[in-house]
């Protein structure tokens, strides 16, 4: 599903925020992707969501050499992935449908379809009946949520979570991550930066761990 | 299976039905939009359809002088002024010499009297000419020739004729200065088209300058939607028909303010008409220009928010 093959990412001012990565998800796999702040977690998934390019190496999603994906391909490739934010980003003056529905309605779906889907996916995140309201209106963990619930709308196969759980309590964050799980065993790739070691360890995946861009523990 | 192939099945019609359906709903959200905001909204509606009301005004203006001297182009009399100590009846026996020629078709004798009265009733000066003791004008004999084209070489030769009669003080040829208001109402033409060019681009910058404030306001909307994958094209869409939007309600206004312009000015343009005698009526937008100018406005408003999107949309991305 994803391949790293030698990837180094240099910013002009910064250095280097990854050195070297290489590493391999299986489809349907799901992994933690760890290590201290600063180490590379967001460069690696922001590779992989097209917002940065590598400076060396390549990066291979769905058989799909990233480096090679002109610019007017960029949202083709994005709508294959479902992306998962510390903040959520939501859009505030849209209601809990509009926000889970944008995906679709970026890509074209009709109307019935998109009514369809966004209520599965809000039924499948447990918010059901909230369609109405407002980003604002629910809590911390009902936002994240909605944000999953926009992410896997799409029916992606790979789910890039970055600190899904960084502003949600351990209670929140255990129900998240099962959320995570339960994305995983109806065959969707996920993989999930994240720093809370306690929660990783508790559940059972595969863990890359970072350290100063370079991939240090790999299984 | 079945799934797939169901959804192969809609992409040819559906997609297009789909595609279309999506226009008109961002067209009435973005018509939603700028009701949310009505003060800024209406702010560069009002800058822009003042602009557009300049334009349309130097338009029309061109327009109605056009008229006047196309209206005027059918008259190459000649005005055969004579000298003010010349009689009734040495002016009669002179016209009766001059319309006995072969060149003249027609000849008019103005007299002293009704040249007067028409002077007293036109210019203004009716109080002051009754203090004067005596007539100052002259008789004119206006002299039709007999062909209306006939050219200039021999229009020169008459006139030349009609000058050398003692009894003649000048010989004047109306068709100068129709020529004279034509050649003016073509510079003026010029003038005005690259006025309006100027204009033009002040509108497209005026548009440019909203949207962009406007996509300042939306940006994390406008991250958001690419990264769940949305394209150039989508992302830009609402801002375009903002601008279609913002730049058909100028056009309207400018319409009214234009209609409002003619109306104050119908009155003392009719007095001048009356003046001279002429059929002169104030032209309007007709209703193809009032549709061109709908267009222009709405298209010019598209441009403008299209200049800015090339450049600034790029350069939102996420990162």
């Amino acid at each position: 599903m994803l391949t790293f093959d030698h990837v180094s990412k240099r910013y002009p001012d910064a250095g280097d925020a990854l050195q070297d990565v290489s590493f391999y998800l299986a489809p349907g796999e799901m992994a933690f992707l760890t290590g201290h702040s600063g180490a590379g977690k967001s460069t690696l998934l922001k590779l992989i969501a097209m917002m940065e390019k590598c400076s060396r190496g390549h990066a291979i999603l769905a058989g799909k050499n990233l480096n090679r994906v002109s610019e007017w391909q960029i949202p083709y490739i994005r709508r294959q992935l479902g992306l998962i934010f510390q903040d959520y980003k939501l859009l505030l003056d849209r209601t809990v449908f509009d926000n889970v529905a944008l995906p679709l309605v970026v890509s074209g779906y009709h109307h019935h379809e998109i009514g369809r889907r966004v209520r599965a996916a809000l039924d499948k995140v447990g918010l059901l009946g909230q369609e109405k309201k407002y980003p604002l209106a629910l809590s911390g963990g009902e936002q994240q949520r909605v944000g999953i619930a926009r992410a896997v709308v799409n029916k992606p196969r790979l789910i890039l979570a970055d600190e899904p759980t960084g502003n949600l309590d351990p209670e929140l964050s255990e129900e998240v991550m099962h959320l995570f799980e339960q994305f995983q065993q109806v065959g969707v790739t996920v993989l999930i930066a994240s720093h809370d070691i306690d929660l990783i360890s508790r559940m059972n995946y595969r863990v890359l761990k970072l350290d100063h861009g370079q991939l240090v523990q790999e299984g | 299976m079945a799934k797939s192939q169901r959804k192969s099945q809609k992409s040819a019609s559906e997609t297009v039905q789909i595609y279309l359906l999506e226009h008109v709903r961002v067209l009435f959200a973005s018509l939603g939009r700028i009701m949310k905001t009505p003060f800024t909204s209406l702010m560069t509606v009002l800058v822009l359809s003042v602009t557009l009301t300049l334009a349309g005004g130097f338009y029309l203006m061109v327009k109605n002088i056009q008229q006047l001297s196309g209206s005027l182009e059918i008259s190459n009399q000649i005005s055969v002024f004579l000298k003010t100590n010349v009689h009734e009846r040495e002016a009669k026996t002179l016209a009766a010499s001059i319309k006995a020629l072969s060149e003249v078709d027609k000849l008019k004798v103005i007299g002293k009297r009704q040249a007067m009265e028409e002077f007293k009733a036109y210019s203004g000066f009716g109080d002051a000419l009754a203090a004067l003791d005596s007539n100052p004008l002259p008789i004119v004999l206006q002299v039709q020739p007999v062909a209306k084209s006939m050219d200039a070489a021999a229009i020169k030769r008459l006139m030349d004729k009609f000058e050398r009669y003692p009894a003649v003080d000048f010989v004047q040829l109306d068709m100068l200065w129709v020529k004279r208001l034509q050649s003016i109402s073509a510079l003026l033409e010029r003038a005005v088209m690259v006025l309006n060019s100027l204009l033009a681009v002040a509108i497209i910058f005026i548009m440019g300058n909203t949207i962009r404030l406007e996509l300042q306001n939306r940006r994390e909307e406008v991250l958001i939607a690419k990264l769940v994958g949305a394209t150039h094209a989508f992302v830009q869409r609402p801002f375009i028909y903002t601008g279609f939007w913002l730049g058909l309600f100028a056009g309207v206004l400018a319409w009214v303010l234009i209609s409002l312009i003619v109306l104050a000015l119908s009155e003392p343009v009719e007095n001048i008409a009356s003046l001279y005698q002429g059929q002169f009526e104030l032209l309007f937008l007709s209703f193809t220009e009032t549709l061109g100018l709908l267009a222009v406005s709405a298209l010019l408003g598209v441009l403008g928010a299209w200049v800015v999107l090339f450049y600034q949309l790029r350069q939102i991305r996420p990162a």
